[in-house]
């Protein structure tokens, strides 16, 4: 079992009217079952409302399933004695950073969480250090959080995560509201994040081009799991995809396109390097 | 017709320690109907610059005109303005508050003092503009999902009837399709209307595809003011203040390094294919 699995995982909720009388149920997951392995980096993608969001609160037990099961490094979620143990090692970051730092200075923010889990406070300096260190953020340790950019902002709540040394970390759009800087900071440290301190990562994101490393993407439409694969199988389906209402990176999209025009190019081009590779290539021969 | 900005300065805080140079002389025209990107890093200034356009902001220094007046003037109707100007904010889904779609989109013309009748034609039409259908006049805004939402936020500033639109972020969180529907229909918008669109953004292939002018803000002074062919030939330039070029530039880039006889300067994927098959 890896270290997220879920089971047929299924969630519903009720709508009511204005008077509160039941005018009919939603599924917003719709049986899914995954499994991903420690260490991973996964990648969901998906219109608004397809239910990735719904999705990813199940995994730090947020929300609970309806049916089908969802367990966290063997803990099922349900199962109310580990939900703190749950919520230490499956760590959640979401869109807005403005929402989710509450110090004053950003070390005192980053320690906020190890205090809550009665870490020692020698050690809870160290993994202040650490934390921030990982995303690159140490030397605004004194800073206050409101003088920072928003992707700086975005690396606190990062590291206010890993100091509560998560095994796997899930990000909800963690860039949508960030400027092509601070989009870059924070794909850079979640990747490090992944590479170098093991950690799994689960992202959610609208934008295309931060997934293209990753080990496995799920595009998730009405609820359950429409497409999975590596991210040059999945792109390599860009008609599939833009039904789904999504897209393509740019190079991708252009290899595309040239490709309806008559050009010998491979499917699911990823970067820009294999894209001039390809086309010199044609060129020469 | 058109807005100028004249040595415009803005300073928060003024006279106390934390005094911040916001703008820092600042002069643009904006004549009708154009269609101009507005980025910046976060923390450039293009919000306090938005802010000064509809007078929400009145200028430390240097002077605003809107046809021809100064907007800070004593005798000068700012409410008129303000319904000429029209600003949608970030998120502006969350500034929805009536029971249904129709007297949402109605809220602003009627403050405007207009009858009933008109300030309901202006409402029909500010929703067949952004594309929602009749069938959802009725429906509470909260039941919409979040890009209909958005669009029902842009149709109460249009029922406005502004000259001048300006967007902060409209497609941010929204998903491709969501966000490639809302700038279609601005598009089609300032097609048929002739009015200003102004469009913040942090998405660079978004302005490269839909603007023919872009002002990019670096710590509160204007650092280029041009098309957007010329604005991302200096994509390190854009780098260095937290900013790119579409990724479209850099393959273009890349190929014509690598001999290829491209466009560098290409900045959409339309213009892209053109070059390349031209090139083989």
């Amino acid at each position: 079992m890896g270290i997220i699995k879920t089971d047929k995982l299924t969630f519903e909720y009720i709508r009511r009217d204005e008077e509160g009388n039941v005018e009919g149920i939603t599924r917003a997951v719709d049986e899914v079952d995954l499994d991903v392995k420690q260490g991973d980096f996964i990648a969901i993608l998906g219109h608004n409302g397809s239910g990735k969001s719904t999705l990813a609160k199940h995994i730090n037990a947020i929300l609970y399933p309806t049916e089908g099961t969802v367990w966290v490094d063997g803990m099922d979620t349900q199962d109310e004695n580990h939900l703190w143990d749950i919520r230490s090692e499956a760590g959640m970051v979401f869109q807005n950073p403005d929402n989710q730092i509450i110090g004053q200075v950003v070390e005192e923010d980053v320690g906020f969480g190890p205090e809550n889990m009665g870490v020692p406070t020698k050690e809870i300096w160290e993994r202040v250090e650490e934390s921030l260190k990982a995303v690159g953020m140490y030397e605004y340790r004194k800073h206050s959080p409101n003088k920072l950019s928003g992707g700086q902002k975005q690396r606190v709540s990062i590291a206010g995560v890993i100091a509560m040394h998560p095994k796997c970390i899930i990000l909800d759009e963690p860039t949508a509201m960030l400027d092509p800087n601070g989009r870059k900071e924070v794909i850079r440290a979640v990747r490090a994040l992944n590479d170098v301190e093991g950690i799994t990562v689960v992202l959610i994101t609208h934008y295309m081009e931060e997934i293209i490393h990753a080990d496995m993407v799920y595009v998730m439409d009405k609820g359950r799991i429409a497409m999975e694969g590596t991210p040059r199988e999945i792109f390599s389906r860009v008609e599939e995809l833009q039904d789904l209402r999504l897209d393509v990176p740019q190079v991708t999209l252009l290899a595309y396109e040239l490709k309806q025009r008559g050009v010998n190019l491979p499917d699911g081009i990823l970067t820009i390097e294999e894209l001039v590779a390809a086309l010199s290539g044609l060129k020469g021969a | 017709m058109s807005l100028i900005l004249d040595h415009v300065n803005y300073s928060y805080g003024d006279d106390t320690a934390l005094a911040v140079h916001a703008l820092k002389d600042v002069n643009l025209v904006i004549p009708d109907g154009q269609f101009i990107g507005l980025i910046g890093h976060t923390g450039s200034g293009k919000s306090t610059l938005v802010q000064h356009l509809n007078g929400l902001l009145k200028p430390t220094s240097g002077a605003i005109y809107y046809n021809g007046e100064d907007i800070h003037d004593k005798d000068y109707d700012k409410k008129n303005l303000r319904s000429k100007v029209g600003l949608v904010f970030q998120y502006p889904e969350h500034q929805l508050f009536e029971i249904d779609v129709f007297k949402d989109v109605c809220f602003g013309p009627k403050n405007l003092g207009l009858f009933q009748k008109e300030t309901e034609l202006r409402a029909y039409a500010a929703l067949k503009q952004v594309g929602i259908e009749d069938e959802y006049f009725y429906q509470s805004p909260f039941d919409l999902s979040g890009g209909q939402k958005r669009r029902v936020a842009i149709a109460g500033v249009l029922a406005m009837k502004p000259e001048i639109l300006v967007l902060d972020e409209p497609t941010a969180g929204l998903d491709p399709r969501g966000r490639d529907e809302i700038l279609d229909q601005i598009a089609k918008l300032k097609e048929e209307t002739g009015i200003t669109v102004i469009l913040v953004s942090h998405s660079m292939e978004d302005v490269a595809r839909y603007v023919e002018r872009i002002i990019v803000m670096n710590q509160g002074s204007v650092l280029y003011d041009d098309t957007p062919r010329e604005v991302f030939q200096h994509y390190r330039e854009l780098e260095q203040v937290g900013l790119a070029a579409p990724q479209v530039t850099y393959i273009m880039q890349a190929l014509a390094k690598k001999g290829m006889k491209v466009d560098p300067a290409a900045t959409t994927i339309a213009e892209a294919v053109e070059e390349i098959l031209k090139a083989l």
